[in-house]
């Protein structure tokens, strides 16, 4: 289990405008590139001082790939580091105001206190 | 030494400034009344006459992240640029610039880790809307410089409450031994109970009204024993999964003072979550 770097993968992603968009139009291939290619990175070191051992779970990998944001509330990722990126991914894809954020919530409905453990 | 004019406590709620300043068409049932009720909370501020703004609140991962992350950090830093794309994009936040005070944060950063605290410090800070909604609530000119203090409110593991409100003394002590004529006001934002990226977010009040009223009583009365006996890092989730912010309230509370009611005290219950605004002036204020 990897919940730091789930996170890392959210908070780097929603902090970059175009990875928001290859994010939201390609997620397994971004999820791919990133595992590669930015999973190592330590972000104020320089790209030769990366880590070597980061790597997602099969269930984060495919939980990221397919935008499955209740599983990724049950692996433990940050709730607002989720919640953040997904609405910039599709809340304009909902005419009402907040349309997107409610029906994030009806899909996390059948979750009850205490919540999956976000402690990394 | 300086004077501590003004201790304001705060939520802090990114979509005030879309609400207020949206056209007409596209502007919410609530904001009038929401608008009312922030410019009276900013005329006690005026009132007090501030020259410089302690600011504390709580980065939300933008410049502290998981690799590197303070639990206390104080800016100190001739200025502050502030908010962020991400807030922009969700929330309509503008790009802002603080003027920071230095001298002041060097003297928070040496008394306080000489009273105990350790203290990390940045000399290049973007702060983010934890700082600015308060700015912009109660302060819209932006015109003072500022301390930002940033608290881990966000990243488990956190300080205990009882040390967000020791902090909070000790933040108040060290102010007023801060060898300068200026007048202070130390201004606190955090949140009420708030649902995050949870089955209980964005319904019609906070996730927890039961909880909200406690807390809005505890704070207005300055009841930091009474908030102490029930509030512990593992009740904190009950209420609402981002609900840890109240910390901030608990440092704010130490900052006023055991025992010390606000003199202001006011609510908004919003969708989402409740407002709340509170203002004590410990050495009193022009009437």
């Amino acid at each position: 289990m990897s919940k730091y770097l789930l996170n890392k993968f959210l908070f780097t992603i929603d902090r970059d405008p175009e990875l928001v968009e290859r994010y939201r139009d390609d997620p397994r291939g971004t999820v791919t590139w990133w595992e590669a290619e930015r999973a190592n990175a330590i972000l104020n070191l320089p790209e030769a001082e990366a880590s070597t051992w980061l790597r997602f779970t099969d269930e984060e990998r495919e939980a990221l790939s397919t935008h499955d944001y209740p599983r990724l509330f049950a692996l433990g990722a940050h709730n607002f580091l989720t919640l953040t990126l997904f609405i910039a991914l599709f809340e304009r894809d909902y005419a009402e105001p907040l349309g997107f954020q409610l029906e994030y919530a009806r899909r996390l409905a059948d979750f009850s206190l205490p919540y999956p453990d976000i402690s990394t | 030494m300086a004077t501590i004019c003004a201790v304001v406590a705060t939520t802090h709620h990114p979509f005030y400034l879309r609400a207020s300043t949206a056209p007409p068409e596209e502007r919410p049932p609530f904001a009038d009344e929401w608008v009312g009720k922030v410019e009276a909370f900013r005329e006690t501020l005026a009132r007090a006459r501030p020259d410089v703004l302690v600011m504390v609140g709580s980065d939300h991962f933008h410049q502290m992240w998981l690799d590197n992350l303070p639990q206390f950090l104080v800016g100190k830093a001739p200025f502050y640029d502030a908010n962020y794309y991400n807030e922009e994009r969700e929330f309509g936040l503008p790009r802002m610039l603080l003027r920071g005070q230095e001298d002041l944060s060097t003297h928070l950063l040496r008394e306080g880790l000489d009273a105990g605290f350790d203290l990390a410090f940045s000399n290049e800070l973007r702060v983010d809307h934890s700082i600015t909604c308060p700015i912009i609530t109660l302060r819209p000119q932006n015109d003072l410089p500022i301390v930002p203090i940033y608290t881990n409110i966000f990243a488990p593991p956190m300080p205990q409450p009882k040390r967000f409100v020791e902090l909070g003394r000790a933040i108040r002590t060290i102010v007023e031994s801060w060898p300068s004529d200026l007048r202070v006001a130390i201004i606190g934002s955090g949140h009420l109970s708030l649902e995050l990226g949870g089955p209980r977010q964005f319904g019609p009040h906070g996730p927890d009204p039961e909880f909200d009223q406690k807390a809005v009583a505890w704070i207005a009365s300055g009841d930091i024993d009474g908030a102490l006996a029930e509030v512990t890092l593992d009740s904190l989730w009950l209420p609402g999964n981002a609900t840890h912010g109240f910390m901030d309230f608990m440092l704010m509370m130490g900052v006023a003072g055991a025992g010390r009611p606000a003199d202001y005290v006011d609510t908004l219950d919003l969708f989402h979550t409740m407002e709340a605004y509170f203002t004590w002036y410990p050495n009193g204020v022009d009437q």
